[in-house]
């Protein structure tokens, strides 16, 4: 089964997807705990409080896992195959879905650094993704 | 109260297991229950407990016991995915133990070959994900694979032999849908679907169903047939998302099969036999680790070892969903293949002196988790 492109901002989330509009890659952050949490929720999935702000995130981290989708008879993204589809570790220690552009998908590895590079959906919208840091062949 | 024993499964049956049909899938489910309770020596009218899943009705135990003319006084429509058939086991058995119900059906049934040729599920996205283009549920469980290569050299090859294993099961069993033969170099040489996945390290798109019937122990020891005792059973999840895993290479598995195996008394050095689900080949190795059947992260070189016929541990002795079929949710299957191990009625496919055995399924990505320990006498 597969999901549309375009994300769906009716939920705690919207900030995520509005501010990569504007170019930055923010988090949720639970005030108490004093840390960033994945995915965007009203409270804290660790203490519960409501007590969550957004903060902008350094925008780097590393390659979890990864797998590079071969073949896709989604409208969305059949055009898109091959396309890596990875897990990055943010160093601010949540672990979040992207895309990995940039490289051959041939070239991604695990632990490889990467960097948040934003690709605007329209005014509104935009989706983070991540490129590789350093050059790579 | 400890429902250990207090239940049996005193009847199994598939239905359908093939590429087309002309029943939808409550039909199909309709029919292996009724050949369950056949195979029990019952009739519809026995069973006061309905426990039932599919891919296509929101509320399945209604309306199974509706299509069978039931009117049941437990039940349950719980879906956890592909373990689902195993964890609803486990709930007939504890409302049998709390005298709910004394004769309970536990069925499933998936027209989803006929019906598109993919995987057919409800499960829905998370918004955080879709717009990243994951395919549900590959792209999990070839992240999982990638990662448990990663962390613990686990190799192509070591993964292919799950699925070479399965074949070798599937040659045995009459009722398996691809039968040749598989060597680990047409595993590795099959297209390449979703990194470092193969064609043939996923599971076949087929339809089919199936049914178990449980009774309380005094009604099984009327019943002429063998019967198999639920010693123990399982069940919990810890993420629903790729994005909540803790971990891509260790599950709630753990945390299952160890509430089963305390459940029963015995432990996983008991097992003669393991049914885990197999979607994927890396389902098998992270299965076996967490099952407690080796230590983390050495389940590539115990597949590497042998699970086939004649190994120390058989493991899916029906050749799973890689070979024998996967009607979209195996729980069910894996379960009747460890009932008839059980009742030794397996003919050349036969464990021999199976005494007592474990069968998991997994749910989603590594997500929904149940197991059951059965044994041969009640």
């Amino acid at each position: 089964m597969d999901y549309p492109r375009i994300p769906d901002v009716r939920n705690a989330g919207r900030m995520f997807w509005e501010q990569a509009a504007e170019g930055r890659l923010v988090l949720p952050h639970c005030v108490p705990c004093n840390r960033a949490f994945w995915y965007p929720r009203w409270h804290c999935p660790h203490c519960g409080s409501a007590e969550v702000e957004w903060r902008t995130a350094s925008g780097h981290g590393s390659v979890h896992t990864f797998t590079v989708v071969r073949r896709s008879e989604h409208p969305d993204f059949r055009g898109r195959v091959p396309y890596v589809v990875a897990m990055i570790d943010l160093d601010e220690r949540v672990r979040i879905m992207s895309n990995v552009i940039g490289c051959a998908p041939e070239a991604v590895t695990i632990g490889m650094r990467v960097r948040c590079i934003v690709e605007h959906i329209d005014d509104q919208l935009g989706v983070p993704l991540f490129e590789p840091t350093r050059e790579v062949t | 109260m400890r429902p250990c024993g207090e239940a049996a499964i005193v009847g199994a049956s598939t239905s359908g297991i093939g590429w087309a049909t002309d029943r939808n899938a409550i039909e199909l489910m309709a029919d292996a229950s009724l050949h369950a309770l056949k195979d029990a020596g019952l009739e519809a009218t026995d069973v006061d407990g309905v426990f039932a899943v599919t891919p296509y009705h929101w509320m399945a135990s209604v309306t199974l016991a509706d299509h069978l003319g039931i009117q049941p006084s437990a039940t349950d429509s719980t879906n956890i995915g592909g373990a689902s058939a195993i964890s609803l086991a486990g709930h007939a058995l504890r409302a049998i133990a709390l005298g709910q119900c004394e004769v309970a059906l536990v069925a499933y049934g998936s027209t989803q070959r006929s019906d598109t040729g993919k995987l057919v599920t409800g499960a829905e996205a998370l918004s955080f994900e879709s717009p990243y283009g994951p395919q549900f549920p590959l792209s999990g469980y070839a992240m999982a694979t990638q990662r448990h290569m990663f962390e613990f050299g686990t190799t192509r090859e070591q993964l292919a032999r799950v699925t070479v294993a399965a074949s070798q099961w599937a040659a045995l069993n009459p009722e398996a849908l691809k039968r040749e033969p598989v060597s680990v170099a047409d595993v590795l040489a099959s297209p390449l679907v979703s990194d470092p996945l193969c064609r043939l390290d996923i599971c076949l798109v087929t339809n089919g169903a199936g049914a178990v019937v449980l009774a309380h122990r005094d009604r099984a020891r009327s019943l002429r047939r063998q019967s198999v005792a639920v010693l123990g059973a399982g069940e919990s999840h810890d993420h629903s998302y790729l994005s909540s895993m803790r971990s891509f290479v260790a599950t709630a598995a753990r945390d299952s099969s160890n509430v089963a195996y305390e459940m029963a008394g015995l432990g996983r050095q008991d097992m003669d036999f393991a049914q885990i689900y197999d979607a994927f080949t890396i389902m098998v190795p992270v299965g076996l680790e967490d099952l407690g059947f080796c230590h983390k992260g050495d389940g590539g070189p115990f597949v590497e070892h042998g699970i086939g016929p004649g190994s120390r541990l058989p493991v899916n002795t029906s050749g799973g969903g890689l070979r024998y079929c996967h009607p979209g949710m195996f729980g069910i299957f894996a379960l009747i293949e460890g009932v008839r191990q059980l009742r030794g009625e397996c003919g050349v496919r036969q464990v021999r002196d199976a005494r007592t055995g474990a069968v998991h399924g997994f749910g989603g990505i590594f997500a929904g988790n149940a197991t059951l320990v059965l044994g041969r006498d009640c």
